[in-house]
């Protein structure tokens, strides 16, 4: 049953790689616990708002910490490579897909999103990458706009 | 006869033209979507609420139902033709499914996954028809502390069985109890972590969360997956599996679909331990059990029964208590709360049109899926073949601009990017993001019943274990939560004489 379905697996994170998610998961439950108890906590026949968040917060404190004692044994997370520039690049283009959208409407950061990632990520030939971002463009405008009444700001 | 009456009445709005023209949409583009590598039953509908919003409440419910049976069969079909599961419950589909493949036999694979699907689905909604009402009946007596009790529960045994580590899994699970807690508090309406943001005023709404979780967050890993190995699909003749193969894949269907009903109303994962169960169960009965791994029909028929009876069956729990019993029915407990359907015990009697219809479309699903699957797969094999790098822009544009639909607001947009990352980075790190996700859509109840039951025992936790329902469920808390410690004490004992 333990049959490994891929046999290209990824390469896996360090020892300092877990350390710093088992740090990050204890960061985010002092920050709960933080905005928590700037809340009213109250007491145990009255919980306040606080009360609540407090108590899930300690719990990510304590798990972070549980993670942190077995960073050297784990070998479960990824490392991060060059291939996570390509991310980095694909959420730069939707960020700013986000940015202008409002202002501008959709069409345009649709077709340039849909370029960016067929030309620039994804390798394909140029004739390819603007025919297929012209026509997603159309095609989207045709589904979200035409035929599902979306209200998404629109030049057209 | 009066019993009967509402569920015929349900039939018949089901079977409105209009009504089933929208399932076959939602089973056809449930499939094309759910066929993209990676993308699984929860990640496809939440990629795909959007196309409902639009949608009369019943129409939109059937549309999802379609959009569901269509996902679950679309992971099968990477199964089968690139030896890549859609999701946990089809990991053992690959073993033989993908040796059929292999032999030119790809056809048949997919031709009895689709017959078993069809039986395991349709003979768990025919026992969910009569044993939903009998659960949402008895849960009409549960208070706060019972459902406290079986929300921590659900949690629980969630991320017990989550494909991550148990820790992680709980970790996954805390962050989305905390996430539940933005917004105005329901009791005194302070605000909590809004940062003064009046988008967040109300919450975090779940559509976003799980489009960039599951979505959007499974594209961004499949973005740096695209540069390994790249996989043409294996090809296809014959669907039709001839009546020799049917002959052989009755009885596992038969067995797989009982089972996978009865293991598919536990909360977590059902659909994941019916399957591995249903396959077990084969191989152990088989004649010739070294059959299995090589090509054998019944590790195809059963498992794949055994997914989609479970995958119905924990409909129960959502449908009759209002405990979604794994992510993907989190995803679609969010989908009935958009359309205004709040599941629990008190559909069933105050809104039985409703009710009826989320039962009966999903007859409709399974029958609509058995007719589309067989002529599609040539489709299918079509799609599998177009370049990951034109597919990943098409189904981020679709995730975007879905996500404006939720609330006509951009920032849903910015909230979708973010969770997407988030998503990616989980996936990384080997975070589950499915407790997260059910984590989220229960934290809310979870609270309230809990503020409320303590309210109720005046500050005094140990009264949970005094009323029968609760009490019982915390001890089934307990036993899951020691289970785990017992098997690792165990599992260190027989070193001792080895060693000695």
């Amino acid at each position: 049953m333990t049959a490994p379905v891929e046999a290209d697996q990824p390469p896996v994170a360090g020892p300092g790689a877990n350390l710093i998610i088992a740090l990050i998961v204890v960061v985010l439950g002092v920050a709960g616990l933080a905005g928590s108890l700037r809340l009213d906590v109250g007491g145990p026949d009255a919980p306040g708002p606080g009360a609540w968040p407090a108590m899930v917060s300690t719990a990510l404190i304590v798990l972070g910490l549980v993670l942190a004692a077995r960073a050297r044994r784990a070998g479960d997370a990824e490392r991060f490579g060059r291939p996570g520039l390509l991310v980095l690049a694909a959420v730069g283009t939707m960020v700013a897909f986000v940015a202008v959208v409002g202002t501008i409407g959709f069409e345009i950061p649709t077709a340039l999103l849909a370029l960016v990632w067929l030309r620039l990520l994804g390798h394909e030939s140029w004739r390819l990458s603007i025919a297929l971002s012209l026509g997603v463009t159309v095609a989207f405008y045709a589904l979200f706009v035409g035929a599902l009444g979306v209200t998404i700001p629109h030049l057209f | 006869m009066d019993g009967l009456s509402p569920v015929l009445d349900g039939f018949a709005v089901v079977l409105e033209p209009e009504n089933l023209l929208y399932c076959l949409i939602g089973v056809v583009i449930g499939m094309l979507i759910g066929v993209l590598p990676g993308l699984g039953p929860a990640a496809t509908i939440a990629i795909l609420l959007p196309l409902t919003f639009g949608l009369e409440p019943v129409t939109s419910i059937i549309m999802l139902a379609g959009i569901f049976y269509g996902a679950q069969y679309g992971g099968t079909i990477t199964s089968v033709l690139l030896r890549l599961p859609g999701e946990a419950s089809s990991v053992v589909t690959v073993f033989d499914g993908h040796a059929l493949a292999r032999q030119g036999r790809a056809g048949t694979a997919l031709g009895i996954a689709a017959i078993g699907s069809f039986v395991g689905g349709t003979l768990s909604v025919v026992a969910l028809t009569l044993v939903a009402p009998l659960v949402a009946g008895f849960a009409l007596d549960f208070g706060p502390p019972e459902y406290t009790a079986l929300a921590l529960l659900g949690i629980l045994l969630v991320a017990t069985v989550s494909p991550g580590g148990r820790l992680k899994a709980l970790v996954a699970a805390a962050a989305g109890l905390l996430l539940a807690t933005v917004g105005r508090d329901d009791f005194t309406s302070a605000e909590r972590f809004t940062f003064g943001s009046l988008s967040l005023a109300d919450g975090l709404d779940f559509v976003p969360i799980a489009m960039g979780l599951f979505g959007l967050g499974e594209i961004l890993y499949n973005l740096e997956e695209r540069h390994r190995a790249a996989q043409a699909p294996a090809a296809i003749n014959g669907v039709w599996p001839s009546r020799a193969d049917l002959r052989q894949a009755s009885g596992a269907i038969g067995r797989g679909g009982l089972l996978g009903f009865v293991l598919g109303i536990l909360p977590g994962g059902g659909a994941v331990l019916s399957s591995l169960a249903a396959y077990a169960l084969e191989k152990r009965r088989a004649k010739h059990p070294e059959r299995f791994g090589r090509g054998a029909i019944e590790g195809v028929a059963a498992p794949e029964t055994a997914n989609n009876a479970a995958a119905t069956s924990s409909f129960i729990p959502l449908l009759s208590l209002g405990i979604p019993a794994n992510a993907t029915m989190a995803v679609i407990f969010g989908a009935l709360l958009i359309q205004g359907v709040t599941p629990g015990p008190q559909l069933v009697t105050e809104h039985p049109d409703l009710f009826w219809g989320v039962v009966n479309s999903m007859y409709i699903g399974n029958v609509l899926l058995l007719i589309m699957s067989l002529p599609l797969v040539g489709v299918f094999v079509r799609i599998l073949r177009v370049r990951p790098a034109i597919l990943a822009p098409i189904t981020t544009l679709i995730t975007l601009i879905g996500a404006y639909t939720v609330r006509n607001d951009v920032f849903d947009i910015g909230l979708v990017i973010f969770f997407g990352v988030l998503g990616y980075l989980m996936k990384k790190a080997a975070f589950d993001p499915g407790p997260l996700v059910l984590a989220f859509v229960l934290g809310s109840l979870l609270e309230t019943s809990l503020r409320r039951s303590l309210l109720l025992f005046d500050g005094n936790p140990l009264l949970f274990l005094t009323r029968p329902i609760s009490g019982t469920l915390l001890a089934c808390l307990l036993v899951v939560i020691l289970l785990p410690v017992a098997r690792t004490v165990l599992a260190r004992r027989p070193a001792t004489p080895v060693n000695r």
